[in-house]
């Protein structure tokens, strides 16, 4: 049986509750790089979201940057520092920027698709290298983050940001889920397979995946935001093409079948990173890129099909 | 009348090597249609390649014109290693795939190869000044500008007419222009693909490490120099059209005097202008200014 | 009986070749028509121009009075055009069921951010129409382990989904076995049942054409050679020399 969409959801209720309760035990380093897969999870989730159309998206750095810029922005000159606030504000920021992009990207395909979001974050990554204003290519620190009008006393800060990145990724993990199910979720993954017979159908296959780059700029945006109130800290570096590559690489790693395993994935590419960095220095992009290869090759729909086809092997086709 | 000369010279000799290396990135996705974001990582190995035989030619003693020999060695050794290694051992895998998942496998490869090169060299930069004082100083009008950017200049010269005069007048040229127009109809014909493909990649991985090697003298040659060059590299290819020649040479004129004049006149254009440059072509003329390749639209 | 789809002066040039040349053509609601030629005649191009695939250099079509010659695909679909090509298009790793679903779901105003697309009244309804075309019991199967036949069965099914007014069939019987021409014929003209839909139908085979045509349009050089009933056409000295191969 498909999921129902309440089951899906009390699923993620569920699933989010236990992960905030399983925080309060957890040590600082863990909580952080639990944040951190959170917020970067929920940016390669967008980059899903636009693969079930069938285009990967090399410039996803530009809607985490600019979220995050804007965020930053907000907390430090304008004063609004309510975390949750500033998680929607990072991605409504990011979604009004790829609005007037969206319906250009959505004629493109295969590889003039990936490089003309390349090519859009790397514009936005020469803009803020020499904008002085922003820090340049330091970017600049970010004011602390409150919540409901409190501030998040030093002791809690690790925990209070897990809690609002796994919150906030649970949320957006469930509808995600909902918009797969969706018919335009489905008409999604059949422009993927076969534009022409959509187009022949009576949908309009842009206005699907322009709606589908709307929703995963918000995506970026809110991600980014998170992550910057998590490091602290935002910088060019965040629209640069390295760091579009790794939101790829989660994806790859994941598929697109399932959302769940978009976190997984970010979670072990997060794992791979501090490991490597503590024990096996210059190793942890080799690690990735050879892990890259093995899923490639060999799990060409990501882990998230291994999940998809255990169910199907247990009968539970529709 | 300086400051134009200065971005003249400035913009030409930047034009110089991102050509060598733009030329093999174009003919690399001309003959096997695989975009090599990996091909920034053999720029960056030709570097350490020509850094460490240039100590070794100065540990053995040698004249120091030989430092120049060194260099070409560095490009032809990193090719004649690296390339058959990748392309049997790695690309092979891959060969009918989808486009983009090639893409992906060559960033496979890039991150590979960024580790490697700091495991194999270490962290610290390389500095390989013997080179770059060889041809001493030109006086052009009224300023002293450096020998060797201008035998840069005659090197990408050289290899952008040496390229198309091996293509378009030679037996093997043909060949591998057939391959270029179609590969399924050139091996009905008989023509060996394989082959074709392991050596338009070597000699695509040559032209990127000659590149690395014969920039090594004017840079410090550390982690991450092969970062941006994909980035720029790819922003040359697009513009001129991917599997162009003519395409790469204007390309990298374009890119190189763009950022020159900025550099000089409004310096915050100086990286996003290339970008800028790269997303308008793409949403104007996809196939880029002498188009080989047919955007895939709707 | 007023024309529910009108050509007028269809022309459409590729360099030297001539795909379409002055066409011109009034359907009336209801008809069966089978349109004949042989290889490069214009039919394809005809279809492809009526489908707002491509756009004609010169003249204009008609959909019940309305101008849709600058119209693409998705809007001529949307106003009542559907089309089966003669490669099936279809999403190949999906089940026949999921296609009918995605088939459902392009409808107008079905496409919807939170609405589940498998639920018991969309599976119904697409089983109900699979059954109609004696589909249903590869429902749950992938298309890609499918029969030729069987795949260009599903391609008019999801054309027929959205009940058209004019259903565009490019070669139905192509590629499917001479034995089972006639019955697939027949499925889909029961399936089409009481609806009045105006059918128009590209096809090689003069026996399927007699069979199931009322009217018979003769392409060539991109020009119309004949047009009548299947009896008239099929006898015309030009359409034997040019299309059936039967003059001597």
């Amino acid at each position: 049986m498909k999921h129902d969409t309440r089951n899906t959801a009390v699923a993620g209720v569920i699933g989010t509750a236990l992960l905030l309760a399983l925080g309060a035990l957890l040590p600082k380093w863990l909580l952080f790089l639990t944040t951190m897969s959170a917020a970067n999870g929920i940016v390669s989730l967008g980059i899903v979201l636009m693969m079930r159309g069938g285009v990967v998206s090399f410039g996803q750095g530009l809607v985490f940057a600019g979220g995050g810029y804007a965020v930053a922005l907000f907390a430090n000159r304008l004063g609004v520092t309510d975390a949750l606030l500033l998680t929607l504000a990072g991605g409504a920021v990011a979604a009004l920027m790829a609005l007037p992009f969206a319906p250009l990207l959505a004629r493109y395909r295969g590889i003039f698709f990936s490089m003309l979001t390349l090519a859009l974050s790397m514009v936005l990554y020469g803009v803020l290298v020499k904008t002085d204003a922003l820090g340049g290519s330091d970017g600049f620190n970010m004011s602390r983050p409150t919540l409901f009008g409190m501030r998040i006393a030093d002791a809690w800060s690790g925990y209070v940001l897990y809690a609002i990145a796994v919150a906030i990724a649970g949320a957006l993990a469930i509808l995600a889920r909902i918009y797969f199910e969706s018919t335009r979720g489905l008409v999604s993954l059949a422009i993927r397979e076969n534009e022409l017979r959509v187009a022949y159908l009576g949908a309009s296959t842009t206005r699907v995946m322009t709606a589908n780059f709307v929703i995963a700029a918000f995506m970026g945006g809110a991600g980014g935001a998170l992550a910057i109130m998590a490091l602290g800290h935002i910088e060019p570096n965040f629209s640069y093409w390295t760091t579009s590559g790794e939101f790829v690489f989660v994806s790859i790693l994941a598929g697109h079948y399932s959302v769940l395993a978009v976190f997984v994935a970010s979670f072990l590419l997060e794992l791979v990173r501090s490991f490597s960095s503590a024990y096996f220095p210059n190793t942890w992009q080799m690690a990735l890129g050879i892990f890259l290869l093995i899923v490639i090759r060999f799990l060409p729909r990501g882990i998230g099909s291994l999940w998809l086809d255990w169910r199907k092997h247990r009968g539970a086709g529709a | 009348m300086n400051m134009l000369v200065t971005i003249l010279v400035d913009g030409i000799t930047y034009a110089s090597w991102l050509f060598i290396v733009a030329l093999g990135l174009t003919l690399v996705f001309g003959v096997l249609k695989i975009l090599n974001i990996a091909h920034g990582s053999f720029y960056a190995v030709g570097a350490y390649v020509a850094a460490t035989f240039v100590a070794w030619f100065a540990a053995w003693e040698l004249a120091p014109w030989m430092s120049i020999v060194a260099l070409l060695l560095a490009a032809v050794a990193v090719a004649a290693v690296l390339a058959p290694l990748t392309e049997r051992g790695l690309l092979r895998m891959f060969y009918g795939r989808d486009e983009v998942l090639l893409v992906l496998v060559t960033y496979a490869l890039f991150l590979i190869l960024e580790d490697a090169t700091k495991l194999v060299w270490g962290a610290n930069p390389y500095f390989v000044s013997a080179p770059y004082s060889l041809f001493g100083t030109v006086p052009v009008g009224g300023q002293s500008y450096v020998g060797y950017d201008f035998v840069l200049v005659g090197v990408a010269v050289f290899c952008g007419a040496g390229v198309w005069w091996g293509l378009n007048r030679t037996r093997i040229g043909k060949v591998v222009l057939a391959v270029i127009h179609s590969a399924e109809i050139a091996s009905s014909m008989g023509v060996n693909i394989s082959r074709v493909y392991t050596f338009a990649f070597m000699f695509g991985i040559l032209l990127a490490a000659l590149g690395g090697a014969l920039t090594a003298p004017m840079i410090s040659v550390q982690p991450g120099v092969g970062v941006g060059v994909v980035i720029v590299s790819f922003a040359v290819v697009i513009i001129g059209g991917l599997g162009s020649i003519q395409g790469a040479a204007i390309g990298a004129l374009i890119v190189g005097l763009a950022r020159a004049l900025a550099v000089h006149t409004w310096p915050p254009a100086e990286l996003f202008s290339i970008y800028v440059a790269m997303a308008v072509v793409l949403m104007f003329r996809p196939e880029g200014l002498f188009k080989q390749v047919q955007a895939r639209k709707i | 009986m007023s024309a529910i789809l009108c050509a007028r002066e269809l022309s459409k040039h590729f360099g030297a070749v001539v795909a379409a040349d002055q066409v011109s053509i009034d359907i009336a609601a209801g008809e069966h028509v089978s349109l004949i030629g042989s290889n490069g005649a214009g039919k394809t191009t005809f279809v492809n121009l009526i489908t707002g695939y491509l756009k004609p250099d010169h003249g204009e079509i008609l959909l019940e009075g309305r101008d849709i010659t600058a119209l693409g695909p998705t809007q001529i679909t949307q106003l009542g055009v559907a089309r089966s090509f003669q490669i099936p298009q279809l999403c190949a790793e999906m089940s026949v069921l999921d296609n009918m679903i995605v088939a459902a779901a392009c409808g107008d105003g079905a496409l919807s951010f939170w609405k589940r697309a498998h639920t018991q009244a969309t599976q119904q309804r697409a089983h109900a129409l699979l059954e109609r075309f004696g589909l249903n019991a590869h429902a749950a199967r992938r298309v890609a382990e499918l029969p030729g036949g069987v795949r260009k069965l599903l391609d008019i099914a999801m054309a027929m989904t959205h009940r058209p007014k004019i259903l565009l069939l490019d070669e139905p019987t192509s590629g499917v076995s001479t034995e089972e021409k006639f019955p697939m014929m027949d499925t889909v003209t029961a399936a089409l049942g009481s609806e009045a839909v105006t059918v128009l139908f590209v096809e090689h085979d003069m026996d399927i054409v007699t069979r199931y045509a009322t009217r018979v349009v003769a392409f060539y050089s991109g020009r119309i050679l004949a047009d009548g009933t299947p009896a008239r056409v099929l006898a015309d000295d030009e359409v034997k020399r040019y299309v059936t191969g039967t003059a001597h």
